[in-house]
């Protein structure tokens, strides 16, 4: 009987094990796939198509149920152009604007106290933690609702508060319908329903700081503000970091609040980007324009992603991916 | 010397005591205000007398069961308003959105995390590249697709159904991130034993990964839980009458009517926030987690 040489029967023997192997390789891969295709459909149909389209549709003047007299045509920049000089549009990219730099440090702010609160050894500390956080599971419409009740301009309850600690001195404000007042107004109520969302955030952040840094700095004599500063801020850098680009992201989505309390109003005080892109498309119609308005309120996102990215990488590599 | 000593170390105990003492008159400051609005809400959709409610709202009487109270607002919400109806509609929707969207998600993890496969790298970067495309980007052109958009039995339009307040949020880049961070992290030494064991691939998925994985399977399902249950924008825009429309949708719709019903109004948003506020009391613990496992995405 003839065998192969040694070396050739070595070789024969990896032949099949390689066929066995990528037998078994085509079966992963064919799973693998089986696995991912529902998702990457569904991510395709509803996420995928309809973000290109909107970019297309920015540049016609189609509107949500066809007008046979005006039928859509490519408009090229038009669009864009006439967001230039869009007054409402601007007073909603303003009022988001607004938004961010009021919100953001104050929210911010307000969670990591909170957090700091919360993570003290003290008894019942997670009765407090449920109570800040029990807005979050509320939804914004209730919300917005029960505080248009305490906006309530004659007899709201935040009126009857303001009036009682300025003994009669403040108010009352017609919170939701001067121009001046209605976005602060939907600003605090924006607060308290969020910022124990954020607490929690902050809470894990600053579990994970090792006690072994705090004692080192209360050895070198470190009193409560300086461990603050030099231990706890540096320690929840990429934490801060993501709290304050989300909740800016946030401020960008806004539209249940304004949508339910003001619809925009009045004279178009509390109007946001997506409010309005919603109201134009949605509302009245027009897609391309609302389109267009999307757009640029997409690019406003990716920029701030984008930030955080860049943010988060440089000095925090390494630390929490 | 030591009796100085003894007087600072009390001076001490005394300062801390001062201390708590100030935290906890702080925190229970803090608790009034997050809850103010809540015990408002639940105490005036007791009173049944719809004056009462708004003239109550100017002292401390708008916090104390007083004046006619009962269940009629609640009942005035099931017969004016089809509350059952919205109800079965919010809760349908998020429960075959949520469960869906679990099966959906953690399979495409699964595969990015521990099969290979062509073109797997650049399907990771793509899925973690769509997290920062918020739903808000989408919503206008997708509002175009859904109404021209056909399905089973010759309909042309999704517009007024319940598929088309689930389909478009099933698959959700950030739960399939979620779901791939949890994967890559599992010891793969049980994995391995039972394919040497001659366990199948889906079996493995199935009977091994999935188990192991409970922490994260309530993680997601409790963020997508709430997400649908609250959603707003969406249902508003696709669905115009009471049939299939969400209670979010639904009351703001009845808030939209004059003559403002208050004592209706509250009972109406109470029973969108006790349920809610129920499961949130009975797994606070999975519910913190969840929120904080969102922080970590870096």
């Amino acid at each position: 009987m003839w065998l192969p040489p040694l070396e050739n029967r070595e070789e024969i023997m990896a032949e099949n094990n390689k066929a066995k192997l990528s037998t078994y390789k085509r079966k992963e891969s064919r799973l693998a796939w089986l696995f991912s295709t529902p998702a990457i459909i569904l991510l395709i149909v509803f996420v995928v198509v309809p973000f290109i389209w909107a970019i297309w549709m920015s540049f016609t003047n189609m509107r949500l149920i066809p007008n046979p007299n005006v039928p859509t045509k490519f408009i090229g920049l038009e669009n864009y152009i006439r967001l230039l000089s869009d007054d409402v549009f601007h007073k909603a990219l303003f009022n988001n604007f607004y938004f961010v730099i009021v919100v953001v440090p104050l929210q911010t702010a307000f969670a990591l106290g909170l957090a700091m609160l919360i993570n003290q050894e003290m008894k019942g500390m997670n009765i407090f933690r449920t109570v800040y956080f029990s807005p979050v599971v509320t939804s914004m419409t209730v919300v917005s609702i029960v505080w248009t009740l305490l906006y309530n301009p004659g007899e709201g309850l935040i009126n009857t508060f303001l009036q009682a600690i300025s003994f009669g001195q403040l108010g009352p404000y017609n919170w939701l319908t001067n121009t001046k007042l209605v976005f602060p107004a939907i600003m605090l109520m924006s607060i308290w329903q969020g910022v124990g969302f954020q607490m929690v955030i902050f809470l894990a952040g600053l579990q994970e700081i090792p006690t072994s840094l705090y004692e080192a700095a209360e050895v070198d004599g470190a009193n409560a503000w300086q461990k603050f500063l030099n231990i706890t801020i540096p320690q929840l850098r990429n934490t801060l970091i993501f709290v304050m680009i989300s909740t800016t992201i946030l401020a960008f989505r806004l539209f249940d609040q304004v949508k339910v309390m003001t619809n925009g109003g009045p004279s178009n005080a509390s109007m946001t980007t997506m409010l309005y892109a919603i109201e134009t498309g949605w509302g009245r119609l027009r897609i391309g324009y609302a389109s267009a308005i999307t757009v640029v309120f997409f690019i406003i996102v990716l920029i701030i992603s984008i930030l955080q990215r860049i943010l988060t990488r440089e000095k925090g590599a390494g630390k929490s991916v | 010397m030591s009796k100085e000593k003894s007087s600072s170390k009390l001076t001490y105990q005394t300062r801390k005591k001062i201390k708590k003492v100030f935290t906890y008159v702080l925190m229970i400051f803090l608790a009034v205000f997050f809850m103010f609005p809540i015990v408002f809400m639940l105490i005036s959709s007791i009173k049944e007398d719809e004056f009462q409610v708004v003239q109550d709202m100017s002292s401390l009487r708008a916090f104390v069961p007083v004046g006619e109270l009962g269940l009629q607002n609640y009942r005035d919400v099931f017969e004016f308003h089809n509350f059952g109806q919205q109800f079965f509609n919010s809760l349908l929707v998020m429960l075959l959105t949520v469960l869906i969207g679990l099966l959906v998600n953690s399979m495409i993890a699964y595969a990015l995390a521990r099969l290979r496969f062509g073109g797997k790298n650049i399907l990771l970067s793509v899925i973690i590249a769509l997290i920062v495309i918020p739903f808000e980007a989408v919503a206008v052109p997708l509002l175009i697709i859904v109404n021209n958009f056909p399905w089973f039995g010759g309909a042309t339009t999704w517009l007024d159904t319940y598929h088309v307040q689930i389909f478009p949020f099933i698959a959700d880049a950030f739960s399939i991130f979620l779901f791939y961070q949890f994967f890559i992290n599992i010891p793969k030494d049980l994995e391995e034993a039972a394919l040497i064991d001659g366990a199948s691939l889906f079996g493995i998925y199935w009977k091994i990964v999935v188990p192991l994985s409970r922490p994260i399977i309530a993680t997601v399902a409790i963020l997508q839980s709430l997400n649908a249950w609250n959603r707003f924008m969406w249902p508003l825009m696709v669905t115009r009458g009471q049939e299939v429309r969400p209670l979010t949708v639904g009351i703001q719709a009845f808030f939209g009517q004059s003559p403002r019903l208050w004592g209706d109004l509250m009972a109406f948003a109470s029973m969108i926030t006790i349920p809610v506020l129920i499961v949130f009391l009975l797994f606070q613990k999975w519910f913190v987690q969840s929120v904080a496992s969102t922080g970590i995405k870096g």
